[in-house]
């Protein structure tokens, strides 16, 4: 499949049509969904319409976007207008949200065609697709795998070739670990650099939403799109979006970068085998090496599982029977909310409301929620203190490659483990992405993570296309 | 203490979350609470005095924007989300008992 660049350079050129190549997107939809299980609902109409006004656009000579005529595929906590919104979840099913997000009017602004809305752990609650309540999305690498999540749909549609490109949400690893395991880049941005506006929310002050593709340039442009400041979003950074596209072949020469040793501690051999590999082609490249050690990113997992479940026990308050999505009927409104949730809502997302209610309530406040606070700002500074001697950062996205459907399902701590390397990076707001490099000895792809500070997402993209272009060789 | 957490514990958090738990999901939440908040143990053992809370990666400022009239959502389109909506309102079961 071209790369979303080249598409919207042949659509506004004339050599393809926006029709053409939703055409094609739908085409491998109709092939492989069924198998595959990615989207959750596919917008055939309204995208048709995108990709008929695009080219009306063309013939008129009409400015065009930066992503004419480019598929893509929103993960279904995002919300489009009219279109069935589920977050993969009974509690909405069936709700077709009276408002865009911020980042999906911005992509449709660009020119792109929304194929349709894409499969996710339930509440993005998971690292498997797993939890969805309408059944796992499989890997498209190997489909007795699971893709990855909590955005498991948008890493398969893009390695399925269903669509060119496709959002996700990262909450504390929900883009980077399925990029890895589907072999795609995956950013999760600096917090606050993408509008937060139409995402419904899981932990909001560490939720985020970034770009999946097939190649680095790709994602900088995704980016480029969505980024910026929202006066819909109180947390949004005050800047305009950054130049990223123009910087990607920037190149590292010079630039310090810190092999941190716990971000490949208990990966599997294989992993740290590639991580050294691309540690080894960024020193090729003109970077320079050094070994580090950040003990406070150990924490970052007893942190997480205390502060996203209290924050999800929160925004998931909302969820009562009375706005939206489903009700089940009872005697009075306070059994009506109970018997709706009950039935609304999966094991996980119980489990996660349940844990973030108990390290919230009275008396265990300070033990758990409080000390998960304080840890958050001993990583804001470990991390602070590692960016005084290092511009960037190195470390694998997952401990293993794709695993099996059923692995780690029965056991929470087992599944939660899988976001160890990718958790520190939300709780301290800042930015990493994930790229492919090298496979294991299944055959399946290995990613390996590069982290910075707040903003550095033009540097990072740099850095990825560096070991993209080394990983080609 | 996570070993503390007891099913009667779990019990009353699932009626504060308004959840309602049968036997077996007590029986195995207790037990998969227990375990993950023992793996959490070793930051409730940290002696982290003195260390300042973040709740948010670069603090929360309030936004405030001018006081000026704006479009917003269609009423009708918001009521027709809801499962029960009347005279313009979200409609619920009753709310209180009957009078004695």
């Amino acid at each position: 499949m071209s790369s979303a660049t080249r598409i919207a350079r042949d659509v506004k050129s004339g050599a393809t049509s926006a029709e053409a190549e939703l055409e094609k997107s739908l085409a491998v939809v109709r092939a492989r969904n069924e198998e595959l299980n990615v989207f959750l609902y596919v917008d055939e109409e309204g995208a048709r319409a995108q990709a008929r006004g695009v080219d009306a656009k063309v013939k008129n000579g009409e400015p065009l976007g930066a992503l004419a005529g480019v598929p893509i595929a929103l993960k279904d906590n995002l919300c489009q207008r009219g279109v069935p919104t589920t977050c993969s979840s009974r509690i909405l099913e069936g709700w077709r949200p009276p408002y865009s997000a911020t980042v999906v009017e911005r992509v449709l602004g660009a020119g792109a065609i929304v194929v349709g809305k894409t499969n996710l752990d339930e509440f993005a609650m998971g690292s498997s697709t797993e939890t969805s309540a309408f059944g796992p999305t499989r890997n498209p690498l190997d489909p007795s795998r699971v893709p990855g999540g909590s955005s498991g749909g948008s890493a398969a549609a893009v390695a399925a070739n269903m669509t060119t490109i496709s959002l996700g949400s990262d909450t504390g690893g929900s883009i980077r670990q399925p990029a890895a395991l589907c072999g795609l880049v995956g950013m999760k941005p600096t917090y606050g650099l993408v509008s937060r506006y139409g995402l419904i929310a899981f932990a909001s002050s560490l939720d985020q939403i970034g770009p999946f593709a097939k190649n680095v340039e790709d994602a900088a442009l995704l980016l480029e799109v969505i980024a910026g400041h929202d006066q819909m979003d109180s947390t949004s950074l005050p800047e305009p979006s950054p130049s990223l596209v123009s910087h990607v072949n920037d190149g590292v020469v010079g630039k310090r970068v810190g092999l941190v040793r716990e971000l490949i501690e208990g990966a599997d051999d294989e992993v740290v085998e590639a991580v050294s590999l691309a540690a080894e082609a960024l020193r090729e490249a003109g970077a320079e090496i050094i070994e580090l050690s950040i003990p406070e990113t150990r924490l970052g997992l007893s942190a997480y599982y205390l502060l996203a479940p209290a924050e999800a026990s929160s925004n998931l308050a909302r969820f009562d029977g009375v706005r939206y999505g489903l009700r089940v009927d009872a005697e009075d409104v306070t059994a009506m909310n109970e018997a709706t949730r009950t039935l609304g809502f999966g094991a996980e997302v119980k489990r996660r409301i349940m844990l973030g209610t108990y390290a919230l309530s009275a008396g265990y406040y300070d033990a758990y929620y409080g000390q998960a606070l304080k840890v958050r700002t001993q990583m804001i500074l470990a991390f602070r203190g590692a960016y005084q001697k290092v511009d960037l950062l190195l470390g694998a996205t997952t401990p293993s490659v794709a695993f099996k459907f059923g692995e780690k399902s029965d056991n929470p701590m087992a599944m939660y483990l899988s976001d160890v390397f990718t958790i520190p990076t939300n709780l301290a707001g800042e930015a990493a992405i994930s790229v492919p490099f090298g496979f294991g000895q299944t055959g399946l792809p290995i990613g390996v993570q590069l982290l910075g500070p707040g903003r550095s997402e033009a540097s990072l993209f740099a850095a990825a296309r560096v070991l993209e272009i080394a990983g080609e060789r | 203490m996570a070993a503390d957490l007891t099913r009667d514990d779990v019990a009353k958090v699932a009626h504060l979350a308004r959840l309602t738990l049968s036997e077996e999901e007590l029986d195995l939440f207790t037990e998969q609470l227990r375990q993950i908040l023992t793996h959490a143990e070793d930051i409730a053992a940290l002696d982290l005095e003195g260390v300042e809370a973040t709740a948010h990666p670069y603090g929360l400022i309030n936004v405030v924007r001018s006081d000026d009239v704006r479009v917003s959502l269609n009423r009708e389109e918001v009521l027709a989300c809801a499962p029960d909506a009347r005279e313009g309102c979200f409609a619920v079961p009753r709310i209180m008992g009957e009078a004695p």
